[in-house]
């Protein structure tokens, strides 16, 4: 092919999406970036400081305090979505998956339904049902004799955070479980019949042939999870607020961010300040995917069959 | 800079932009930018109607944001330069603030701002005084609104001092049928500005502690502070069960159902009540501590509006602001919105009865307003967002009031140093 129609093509097919993502993944992020290392004064004026925001954001205990509390809630809030929210859509997958399943459809659906509710209503709901005063969580645990494990979830500092992180896990769960169960249905049905003739139960096909090769798959979900977690926000906000009570036991770095850049009640939103710390955020996504590209993805094997 | 402030907020922003721009070319139209979207009834229906009676060509659109976003929204649209033309202004420093970075316009050549004292229009004034940057609406008022079925039922009576409050929370526990005390802690907020804010003067005497804290005279650690705190936590027993987890509508909820005896109110809460509850109200002062001879109400400045220095229908927007200042505008307003009320110097008379008491309160009672309000939640930490949190934790009894005095006092004191 000529050098200037591959020119032409290239542009024609790339030019559009690499403008609309320069125009609005890049440049803002690069401009977030470059508003972190300026300050504001009360007129609005902005001057440059090079790095002190962020040195403030890690020296100052005023700053690093809430910010690193903030870094634990969301490293918690993402080991439970790894530890509940996968397995359970792996399982899940794997169950769908089993031949002779009726209804399958049916299931499929209802378990990836939440996932496209609004977490709004999602926060809503999940907030009446574990109301300690009309929510019928009390009333069913009562029902089957463990009335006497019931509290206030949501409000208590020792498990707010597991609470929400919970809620988070069922709305989502369809995702893990969608992408897994497209990458069981690839497994060419002749290994799953070659290991059903070498006599291993359905049970030992998934752990032995179907899971090794959804691996790859599985830790893509993962860092999907990874970047979907460490950006959350809606979910504890609707139900919590910018202040995420009781006393920061559920701040993430996402209502951390809000409340900085766009203030609260009566703290002034500091934009400059609010930029540091998404650029923290970013930076801290980056390494996390940088760790995953280099220790587990260049370790993949992927099959071709 | 502002570009690239703008390019942060990204495509929202130019979202907007284009919305609001269709919105404000057409000459003769106002938009009014407020968080009370709760009321966009009352505005549509009663006021700007009755505005409209007296300047039939000027059509105005009320278009609120939710509560919580208002001020980041609101922000976000000035400095985009898409907000619309009227501002309704929060006390203090979100809306001074606005004025410094020269979004908002001078007042005090609008006529009929001498139909305001000099506290009613402090909230929305520069630090010296000198100059008026928005039109006061309306302030609140901070007490208890009880359930005269419940009290009859338990035989109690409103009580006068906390002795008396603490007996009347005893009967009803014992009672049983109904939560003696409507409050929760989920939110936060309550337990700061209906707990703390609300018993709290009586402790400190009202603006002469906040006076002296903001001097630099007093300390969040004094005793009459820590005594503040002290009460509340004492309420815990009273909350209904679950309270850590009982956000603010299910507190509403739970009384306007009938469940509850004592609401701890702000008066914003009557016309949600009028709406839902079918019980007789009554409402009381907060309750002195005993020893206390002088009673206090936190009677806080809440809404003013101002016009957007940017706004390409000033003239309008200053016949709007100007009518406001009539006692017209503050009759109407009071009676829509009962417990809403009116800053101005000329009485207005207000219909509901609730309303009407908590309002008389002002005839006994010193008024205040929130301590965290004025200066002092300039900084970071933010005295009102600590206040939150640490009034609920006190509350819930995470927090001794001695360390929750120690904790407001010792973010205060990392960047605020008074003249002393």
């Amino acid at each position: 092919m000529p050098r200037a129609k591959l020119a032409g093509l290239l542009l024609f097919f790339l030019g559009p999406a690499v403008t609309i993502y320069v125009l609005f993944s890049i440049y803002p992020l690069v401009a977030t970036m470059a508003l972190s290392t300026y300050t504001s004064d009360p007129s609005g004026a902005r001057s440059f400081v090079g790095l002190a925001n962020f040195e403030t954001l890690l020296g100052d205990a005023l700053w690093s305090k809430p910010f690193w509390n903030a870094f634990g809630n969301n490293l918690i809030f993402f080991a439970v979505h790894m530890c509940v929210q996968n397995p359970i859509g792996i399982a899940l997958a794997g169950l769908l998956s089993l031949p002779g399943v009726r209804l399958k459809g049916f299931y499929r659906t209802v378990m990836f339904l939440p996932t496209m509710l609004s977490v709004v209503i999602v926060g809503f709901s999940w907030n009446l049902i574990l109301s300690p005063l009309w929510g019928v969580a009390a009333g069913a645990l009562k029902a089957v004799g463990l009335g006497s494990l019931f509290a206030p979830w949501l409000g208590l500092e020792s498990s707010a955070l597991v609470t929400l992180s919970l809620i988070s896990v069922w709305q989502f769960v369809g995702i893990p479980m969608m992408l897994i169960y497209a990458a069981l249905l690839n497994i060419p049905e002749e290994l799953i019949d070659a290991a059903r003739v070498d006599g291993l139960g359905q049970f030992r096909i998934f752990f032995h042939i179907k899971l090794p090769l959804v691996l790859p798959t599985i830790s893509l979900v993962s860092v999907l999870t990874f970047v979907a977690n460490f950006n959350a926000f809606d979910l504890i906000y609707s139900v919590k607020g910018a202040l995420a009570g009781p006393n920061f036991a559920t701040d993430i770095l996402g209502t951390f961010f809000y409340r900085t850049f766009f203030g609260n009640q009566l703290q002034l939103g500091n934009p400059t300040m609010g930029a540091a710390v998404a650029t923290v955020m970013f930076f801290i996504i980056l390494l996390g995917l940088c760790l995953y590209l280099f220790l587990v993805q260049r370790r993949i094997r992927r099959y071709a069959f | 800079m502002r570009r690239t402030f703008k390019a942060a907020l990204g495509a929202e922003v130019a979202g907007l932009a284009l919305l609001a721009g269709l919105a404000s070319v057409q000459a003769g139209s106002l938009k009014i930018e407020s968080w009370r979207n709760d009321d966009a009834d009352i505005w549509n229906s009663k006021i700007i109607p009755a505005f409209n009676k007296h300047y039939p060509d000027i059509k105005i659109e009320f278009a609120a944001s939710a509560p919580k976003e208002y001020n980041a929204a609101l922000n976000a649209r000035l400095d985009g330069g898409t907000a619309g033309d009227l501002i309704t202004c929060r006390p203090f420093d979100a809306s001074l603030a606005l004025y410094q970075k020269r979004q908002l316009d001078s007042v005090d050549a609008i006529k009929g701002m001498d139909n305001f004292s000099d506290v009613a229009k402090a909230a929305w004034q520069t630090d010296d005084g000198k100059t008026t940057f928005c039109v006061p609406i309306a302030s609140v008022i901070a007490g208890f609104i009880y359930n005269k079925e419940a009290f009859a039922k338990v035989g109690v009576s409103e009580p006068k001092t906390l002795d008396e409050f603490h007996a009347v929370l005893e009967k009803l526990k014992k009672d049983g049928t109904y939560v003696p005390l409507v409050m929760g802690t989920a939110d936060q907020w309550e337990a700061a500005t209906m707990g703390f804010q609300s018993i709290g003067p009586d402790y400190w005497k009202g603006e002469t502690g906040r006076a002296n804290l903001i001097a630099g005279k007093e300390k969040l650690t004094d005793p009459q502070y820590v005594a503040a705190f002290k009460e509340i936590a004492s309420w815990a027993p009273y909350l209904g069960s679950g309270f850590q987890a009982q956000t603010y509508a299910d507190s509403q909820n739970l009384f306007s159902l009938g469940k509850g005896a004592i609401y701890a109110a702000g008066s914003w809460d009557i016309s949600t009540f009028r709406g839902q509850a079918v019980f007789a109200m009554g409402a009381f002062p907060p309750p002195q501590p005993a020893g206390t001879t002088d009673c206090y109400i936190s009677d806080h400045t809440d809404i003013a509006m101002g016009v957007n220095a940017a706004s390409k229908n000033k003239e309008d927007a200053k016949k709007f602001l100007e009518w406001l200042t009539t006692p017209e505008f503050a009759t109407i307003y009071a009676n829509a919105l009962p417990g809403f009320f009116s800053l101005a110097k000329t009485p207005v008379k207000v219909e509901d009865d609730v309303a009407a008491t908590m309002v008389g309160w002002r005839q006994t009672c010193k008024s205040t307003i929130r301590n965290s309000y004025q200066i002092l939640s300039r900084g970071t930490p933010n005295l009102e967002n600590e206040l939150w949190n640490v009034s609920a934790q006190v509350v819930n009894g995470k927090l001794t009031p001695e360390a929750a005095g120690k904790q407001l006092q010792d973010g205060l004191d990392k960047w605020y140093k008074p003249a002393k």
